[in-house]
């Protein structure tokens, strides 16, 4: 198989499919051209900047669809500050692995998230640092 | 299971199959040898021979047998280009849609010094005579352009290319790896100098194929050792394997019109039913192309969920979306036609056999309706489009 059982769970069951329709933020990210696009919407409990709920939308392959599941397990009811922490490496991981040509599904769910919380600081005029939402430019170049 | 992907290959057929069994321990001589068993083998080899000869109207010491399509385009383009250098003719002209057996091969030969002219195919998938004539130059020693598409099932022009290469004294080749057997191919008529054939895409075992050769085109070998195929072409035959392939394709063409009828119908009927589909587009000219080809990108939805919420569904199908063509891009071929990225993305081919049913295609059609809505509920793109972004398709 290509994938692992854990992959191919989240793809044919995905969690929080979906959209939120007063999300706190939301982030898009990745591009159709190359065949992923990852849309995250979070609610952010503003007194505990805790996340409450993450819900996703994608276009694009198994493993992007997986990725984007596990990683909305992965940040709800989690502070933002540690949800800025889910590195691309962590989604990997809770997924059992990814086939090497398939990682840069994980890259684009750590920015999917980092692109929410962004859009969620913007829009409540809070201030942060630029590097910690940093998100690396599509792999693939047209 | 229900098995569509029949471009990528086919199950062995039952009288295929029962034809080899002797030739694992019964009838296992080296045809090459002088003694009896190798007398016998060689005779079943010439049987095949003539058997596969009959098939697409050439003699039998036109037909080379090989280990399959791949190897019977290198060896056709290596050997015309061989020619041509020697002549200080170095010029290719080929189609945008060549499979990569012919395309890697022409990279290697642009290594060499060749130069390489790509004919566009146009929004129907179809290469234009008019633009070959234009193509061929003083300079050029080979003419190579499929029979009909992998991936569309388009069918190119091919005797009037065969004219044009005559008249202008080139040497034409079709990689007819996925015609032969499934519409006529009459070499004669065809005018080809070579045209390439693989056992496994028409019921017959893996790993054989052959490549006509027209008497009198020169024959470089491509592969080096013993006497075997009129010395062109070394290594003990694969015999089991050619008998395999001569009685399977045989087989194929005693029934090829009412296999053709019979595809064309449960064809157009998924054509019909899944253009339903909204925003769908049928890839490749819908007559032209073979009778058990079907080809629609879906917008909004990505290829490789799309191939595997199907296969969860009991359906084997392709796809030529990035993903699953393992690299960056979408397929060269839905490229060619002129589809955007985002679109090529989403297509899905589904390539019928002779032993395609109704009732399965009937599940198809509602399987791949269920699983486009599905990924259309969750996608972004599609998200987008309803609400006020604008299709391509």
């Amino acid at each position: 198989m290509l994938y692992s059982e854990k992959v191919m769970d989240h793809f044919r069951n995905p969690r929080n499919v979906g959209e939120i329709a007063d999300a706190d933020g939301v982030g898009e990210v990745g591009n159709a051209k190359c065949g992923d696009i990852m849309r995250m919407y979070i609610k952010v409990d503003k007194k505990t900047m805790v996340i409450t709920d993450a819900k996703f939308m994608t276009f694009g392959c198994g493993s992007a669809i997986a990725t984007s599941s596990i990683a909305t397990e992965m940040i709800i009811n989690k502070p933002i500050s540690e949800a800025l922490q889910l590195s691309n490496k962590a989604v990997v991981e809770a997924l059992d692995g990814l086939p090497a040509h398939k990682v840069h599904c994980s890259v684009l769910a750590e920015e999917a998230v980092k692109a929410a919380v962004k859009d969620f600081y913007d829009k409540n005029g809070i201030s942060y640092n630029e590097e910690c939402l940093k998100s690396g430019e599509c792999p693939c170049v047209h | 299971m229900i098995y569509l992907d029949n471009a990528g290959t086919t199950k062995i057929s039952a009288k295929a199959k029962e034809a080899m069994m002797p030739f694992f321990d019964e009838i296992y001589g080296n045809a090459s040898s002088l003694h009896m068993a190798g007398q016998i083998a060689k005779e079943h080899l010439e049987s095949a021979r003539t058997k596969i000869a009959k098939a697409i109207n050439a003699e039998p010491s036109e037909v080379y047998f090989t280990s399959g399509g791949t190897e019977s385009d290198n060896w056709a383009i290596s050997t015309a280009c061989k020619f041509g250098a020697l002549k200080g003719k170095k010029h290719i002209v080929t189609s945008a849609i060549e499979h990569h057996a012919v395309l890697h091969v022409l990279d290697e030969m642009k290594k060499q010094g060749f130069k390489v002219t790509y004919l566009p195919v146009y929004e129907n998938g179809i290469v234009r005579v008019e633009d070959v004539k234009k193509a061929i130059t003083p300079e050029t020693c080979l003419v190579t352009i499929m029979f009909a598409n992998n991936e569309i099932g388009t069918i190119q022009p091919i005797e009037e290319i065969g004219k044009i290469c005559a008249e202008s004294g080139v040497i034409f080749h079709s990689d007819a790896v996925q015609a032969v057997g499934h519409v006529k191919v009459d070499v004669k008529t065809l005018k080809v100098n070579m045209l390439s054939m693989s056992g496994h895409k028409f019921h017959g075992p893996k790993g054989v194929g052959a490549l006509y050769v027209k008497k009198g085109t020169p024959l470089f070998n491509f592969i080096h050792g013993g006497a075997q195929e009129q010395n062109r072409r070394a290594g003990t035959e694969n015999l089991a394997g050619i008998v395999g392939m001569s009685v399977a394709l045989e087989e194929a063409v005693e029934e090829i019109e009412s296999t053709s009828k019979k595809l064309t119908e449960l064809r157009d009927l998924l054509l019909t039913e899944l253009s339903k589909i909204e925003h769908s587009k049928i890839n490749g000219d819908k007559v032209k192309r073979l009778p058990n080809n079907f080809n629609m990108c879906f917008e909004g939805i990505e290829g490789e969920s799309l191939l595997l919420l199907l296969s969860d569904a009991g359906v084997c199908a392709s796809s030529g979306s990035a993903c699953t063509s393992g690299s960056l891009d979408p397929s060269h071929v839905l490229l060619a036609l002129g589809l955007p990225h985002e679109v090529a993305h989403g297509s899905l081919r589904l390539t019928l056999s002779r032993y395609t049913t109704k009732e399965e295609i009937l599940t198809t059609i509602k399987e791949v309706k269920r699983v486009v809505e599905l990924l259309r509920k969750m996608s972004p793109v599609w998200d987008s489009l309803q609400k006020g972004g604008k299709h391509v398709i």
